[in-house]
């Protein structure tokens, strides 16, 4: 075991002040740490997409990241997405076009949507299946999440005019 | 599927980064960077270094500018900010056509083009982009700077000439001339996978016969590099498929392909001369063509 450093995480808002090793990923560090279960644990390697979390808004793999590495950065989870019991638009859309069956892929790809709408509303289609590929999904299909996506963006476009 | 034990170090200056890794790469330190090859490795303790040398936070690093006709990407500069053209001209088209390639979105907000040139893994799109237009790679540690031409810089899978207390502090590209023709063309059976053969075609003409010629491949060998034997049957000749074929032919030939257990050697010769052929097409389309 190395020496334990201390670290404050800031999710959702809210601050962390954490001690643990260099090694323990960010990924580790919101579910064992602090108890946010939301975020998910697949592959441990990149591959999968379930623990996608928002860093400074951008959609990142949280197991490919050290928390020792995210101190000062503000880090969004899926816990934060709704404000309070109003869901947002993707988490809407997910619902209304039926992109969830088992939901384990769901946090991951919720944030990876949200992320991505944020920082590119001028996306265009192709790109947008292509960021969705990015993600593993084994009970959709794909379908219904790019239909969910689509939908939100459409929301997104039309309440920016 | 846990990393090994390290000590983690973040200097916020270029001089404290290069005093860490002189003392440090003796007792198995790294440079960590966009994390998105060394976490993965760590993660199966492929790797297990003792120390991190995290350059993220280091000031200076992030320079992404025109000099002396080339481009010159630090070693801060991620995959993502060439989603959109950094340069006008061909080169910036050509760098966002790329990037598409590699991994996925997520991966490429963090992961480093510096990043993919130390890690040096054969089918890594931008060593294939560094070896076709001939970059120049500037190392420095204490002892100094040199610039390592792409050529001599790859040494087989997964290792360069980079020494271990070196920084990769640069990549510079060349500028393109506006009237440069290029294609690229990979195969991979998912989206974001490691390519299992790439080929990157730049043309120059004059009238209407090509007057020079670069094709880079990658995935395909232990190092990504240009084939001589391709670009040589080109040179002098009008673009077409006939010229297109037997360029394609000669750079299948040419190789001596990497075997895994998806793609055997005969296997790797068809998609080197279908991923060539294919990037010559999309440099100088027929015609009417679509693309
Ligand atoms: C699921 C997945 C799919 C991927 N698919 C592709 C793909 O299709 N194509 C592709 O090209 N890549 C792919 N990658 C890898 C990705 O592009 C990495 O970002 C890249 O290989 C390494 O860059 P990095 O900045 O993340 O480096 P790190 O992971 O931080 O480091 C990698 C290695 O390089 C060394 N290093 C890094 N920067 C420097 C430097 N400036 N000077 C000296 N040494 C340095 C490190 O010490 C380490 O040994 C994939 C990754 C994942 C997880
Ligand atoms: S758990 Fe992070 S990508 Fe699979
Ligand atoms: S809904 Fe089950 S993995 Fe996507």
């Amino acid at each position: 075991m190395s020496e334990r450093v201390e670290v404050t995480l800031s999710i959702n808002g809210r601050d962390y002040p954490l001690r643990l090793e260099p090694r323990r990923t960010l990924l580790d560090a919101i579910r064992d740490e602090c108890g946010l279960t939301g975020t998910h644990m697949g592959c441990e390697h990149g591959v999968c997409g379930a623990c996608t979390v928002l860093l400074d808004g951008q959609p990142i793999r949280a197991c490919l990241m050290f928390a020792v590495q995210a101190e000062g950065a503000a880090i969004r989870t899926i816990e934060g997405l709704a404000a309070g019991d109003a869901l947002n638009p993707v988490q809407r859309a997910f619902i209304a076009h039926h992109g969830v069956q088992c939901g384990f892929c769901t946090p991951g790809f919720l944030m990876l949507a949200t992320g991505v709408l944020a920082r590119d509303p001028d996306i265009s289609d192709d790109e947008l299946r292509e960021v969705l590929s990015s993600n593993l999904c084994r009970c959709t299909g794909y379908q219904n999440i790019v239909t969910a996506v689509r939908a939100a963006l459409a929301e997104l476009r039309g309440g920016a005019a | 599927m846990k990393p090994a034990p390290f000590a983690y170090h973040r200097p916020t200056t270029l001089d404290a980064t290069l005093r860490l890794l002189a003392e440090l790469a003796p007792q198995e330190g790294r440079v960590l960077a966009g994390g998105q090859s060394l976490a993965p490795m760590m993660a199966f303790r492929l790797a297990r270094p003792a120390h991190l040398i995290d350059i993220n936070a280091v000031a200076g690093l992030n320079g992404l500018a025109v000099r002396e006709r080339g481009l010159r990407v630090g070693a801060g500069v991620r995959h993502a900010e060439f989603h959109r053209p950094v340069v006008d001209g061909p080169l910036g088209v050509m760098l966002a056509s790329i990037v598409r390639h590699i991994a996925h979105y997520p991966i490429r907000m963090r992961g480093t083009f510096c990043g993919s040139l130390a890690h040096a893994d054969p089918a890594a799109e931008w060593c294939v982009v560094a070896v076709t237009l001939d970059a120049e790679l500037v190392a420095v540690g204490i002892k100094g700077e040199r610039v390592i031409p792409a050529a001599g810089f790859f040494r087989g899978p997964m290792e360069t000439t980079l020494e271990p207390d070196e920084l990769l502090c640069e990549a510079r590209l060349p500028l393109l001339p506006d009237d440069t023709r290029f294609g690229f063309a990979e195969f991979s059976r998912r989206a974001g996978d490691y390519a299992q053969a790439m080929a990157l075609a730049v043309l120059h003409l004059e009238g209407t016969l090509i007057t020079a010629a670069r094709v880079g491949l990658g995935g395909v060998e232990a190092v990504p590099r240009r084939v001589a034997a391709a670009e040589t049957i080109l040179e002098g000749e009008v673009p077409g498929a006939e010229a297109f074929n037997a360029a394609a032919a000669a750079a299948a030939a040419a190789i001596e392909p990497l075997q895994d257990p998806q793609t055997d050697a005969q296997y790797r010769r068809e998609l080197t001369h279908a991923m060539v052929y294919r990037a010559l097409m999309r440099a100088c389309p027929p015609p009417g063509a679509q693309r």
